[in-house]
């Protein structure tokens, strides 16, 4: 399942480009944009299909209900913008106008998180998976590689209803062999098997703590490793469950706050069905800053490196 | 229905009355059947932005034979399909989207108008705002988008009651020229009296028969028929006592 190598892709190109493989099988596709097509690759989409490809200009709200007007129509309406403007600027758009009626409106933000860098605060989406959580009949997917990406866009146009994929704006190191790599919205996909401690991610950080991981084997430490791409619902509670009963210690580890991310869906199932001690790393309670990616990924604690010495020394004091 | 309920909002209700009245009995195609209807996908889409004014297209729905009459008694209680703004949710025959928060039905019109053009659907789309609901940027940016995309079939008609919750419009935050504003973006403007229905119906009908967007300023009296409701802004979401109701529906019924 995991692919043994250094290969770097966008997941971004890979929306783009599973657009158009959908687009050409699908009819009632329609992709909508606020005048980021190029960052976030829908323009692959108004190429090879220019009718039915609407760019609103910067009207992220008008974007959301417009799409909520055709999906009524039975349309498939892919709309995309930064995960910044995607969620907190039409948060009503997206709860009355879509989620209410349950619109078959498919959200796929890009730039989420710290790593959009140099852009700073005002462009970071620490708070997205949030508030796309909060409301009713949402389904929410961060999606951890290329590869994964593309089997997450064909699954949300498959289901019907409101679905949020969170992209980054980072090319990411493929994770997972798109041959042996199946998309499972309802488990866990457990990349290490552990004892000592279990690490529950998705989305980009899933790499870094691949490589935390292997840094604490090293040291003796055999940690679990969950990745969780669907946040809402979380259809993996029972993997979570049985892998907090074995371990007895849960880390939660997430580009995105620790408040209300996938670390507080984790705590929700855990503190309802099995009590246990939950460290939740991500970014604290604050806004971003500007910085270029890595540096912002250092600061913030987030990478391989940085991961293996928080948890190494917390997994020493406990 | 207001009064049962104990809340509603008859000011902006009774002041589209007509319109509502008008664009179901002599210009739109929508069947009674509803989703039972073969024709239902030929029906004309009706989009009401502004939400609260519920009863008003409740009623007109139900004397049409779209639900039962009883069925208006039940408006605002628990477990109604007549909810205080429209829902699609409970699948009440007649309703296009859910709409409530004010600024978001124009955008769906758009959506709809869209899709119909994509499907060779011939229909035509008419969506209803209030004049104060034209105080929400987003519905100007729905209005610049519909021009841009050069839509044929989209009508929108203003119900300029000229009041809102917390006065007049005019003092609070002005409109005007709203002809003017309108024609800029590029909209087809008609300016009708509100409450005449020949008026009204020669406007609408010239609307759907236009190729291009188009627009109709419909001039009403905010709790129109009601002499102590109308142009008062205390009855914009306030439902009527028994005393209030009986000289109501006396007046209204004269």
């Amino acid at each position: 399942m995991l692919k043994n190598t250094n290969e770097v892709k966008s997941p971004r190109n890979a929306y783009g480009e599973t657009l158009v493989e959908l687009g050409k099988i699908n009819q009632d596709i329609v992709v909508l944009d606020a005048d980021l097509s190029c960052s976030t690759q829908t323009c692959k989409f108004q190429k090879a299909f220019p009718r039915r490809f609407f760019n609103v200009g910067i009207s992220e709200q008008d974007m959301m209900c417009t799409a909520a007007g055709l999906a009524n129509e039975g349309k498939i309406p892919f709309v995309s913008t930064f995960a910044m403007f995607a969620t907190a600027r039409c948060l009503d758009q997206i709860r009355n106008s879509i989620c209410y009626p349950k619109a078959n409106v498919k959200i796929v933000a890009t730039h989420g998180g710290i790593t959009v860098g140099e852009d700073g605060a005002s462009h970071q989406a620490l708070e997205d998976v949030s508030y796309m959580r909060s409301i009713p009949d949402m389904t929410v997917i961060v999606p951890a590689d290329y590869n994964e990406v593309k089997q997450v866009v064909k699954y949300a146009s498959e289901i019907y209803g409101p679905v949020y994929i969170r992209l980054a704006r980072t090319n990411l190191r493929t994770v997972f062999d798109e041959e042996k790599y199946t998309f499972n919205p309802e488990h866990a996909v457990k990349i290490f098997d552990g004892d000592d401690v279990t690490i529950i991610t998705n989305g980009e950080t899933l790499c870094e703590v691949i490589d935390c991981a292997q840094m604490l084997k090293k040291n003796g430490i055999n940690a679990e490793v969950l990745h969780v791409p669907v946040v809402k619902p979380f259809l993996a509670k029972e993997d979570v469950i049985a892998s907090a009963n074995k371990t007895k210690n849960v880390i939660v580890v997430e580009n995105h706050s620790i408040i209300g991310g996938l670390g507080s869906a984790v705590c929700e199932v855990l503190s309802e069905n099995l009590p246990t001690r939950v460290l939740r790393i991500g970014t604290p309670d604050c806004f971003g800053q500007s910085g270029e990616q890595r540096a912002l990924v250092e600061f913030f604690g987030l990478s391989g490196q940085k991961l293996y010495e928080r948890i190494s020394d917390y997994l020493g004091k406990k | 229905m207001i009064h049962r309920a104990k809340s509603g909002h008859p000011g902006g209700s009774l002041s589209c009355v007509e319109i509502l009245s008008v664009l179901y009995q002599d210009v739109m195609f929508v069947p009674k059947e509803w989703k039972k209807s073969p024709d239902f996908n030929k029906r004309d889409r009706f989009i009401l932005s502004k939400g609260h004014a519920s009863a008003a297209l409740y009623s007109v729905l139900a004397n049409l034979g779209f639900f039962s009459c009883d069925e208006l008694q039940t408006f605002r209680q628990l477990g109604s399909r007549l909810q205080g703004h429209p829902s699609t949710k409970t699948k009440l025959e007649g309703i296009e989207v859910s709409t409530g928060s004010l600024g978001q039905g124009l955008s769906m019109a758009v959506g709809v108008a869209l899709a119909l053009r994509l499907n060779a659907n011939p229909a035509h789309v008419f969506c209803l705002l209030g004049d104060g609901e034209m105080q929400e940027g987003s519905v100007w940016e729905a209005l610049m988008n519909a021009n841009n995309q050069k839509l044929d079939n989209l009508t929108i008609i203003i119900d300029k009651n000229k009041l809102q919750i917390d006065g007049s419009t005019n003092d609070i935050k002005s409109l005007e020229p709203l002809d003017k504003k309108l024609e800029a973006f590029g909209w087809q403007v008609y300016r009708v009296d509100g409450h005449n229905e020949e008026e009204l119906k020669d406007a609408l009908v010239k609307c759907k028969n236009t190729k291009g967007i188009t627009a109709v300023i419909a001039d009403t009296i905010k709790g129109k028929g009601v002499s102590f409701m109308e142009d008062t802004t205390s009855w914009h979401g306030k439902a009527p006592n028994d005393n209030e109701l009986e000289l109501a529906l006396e007046e209204i019924n004269a």
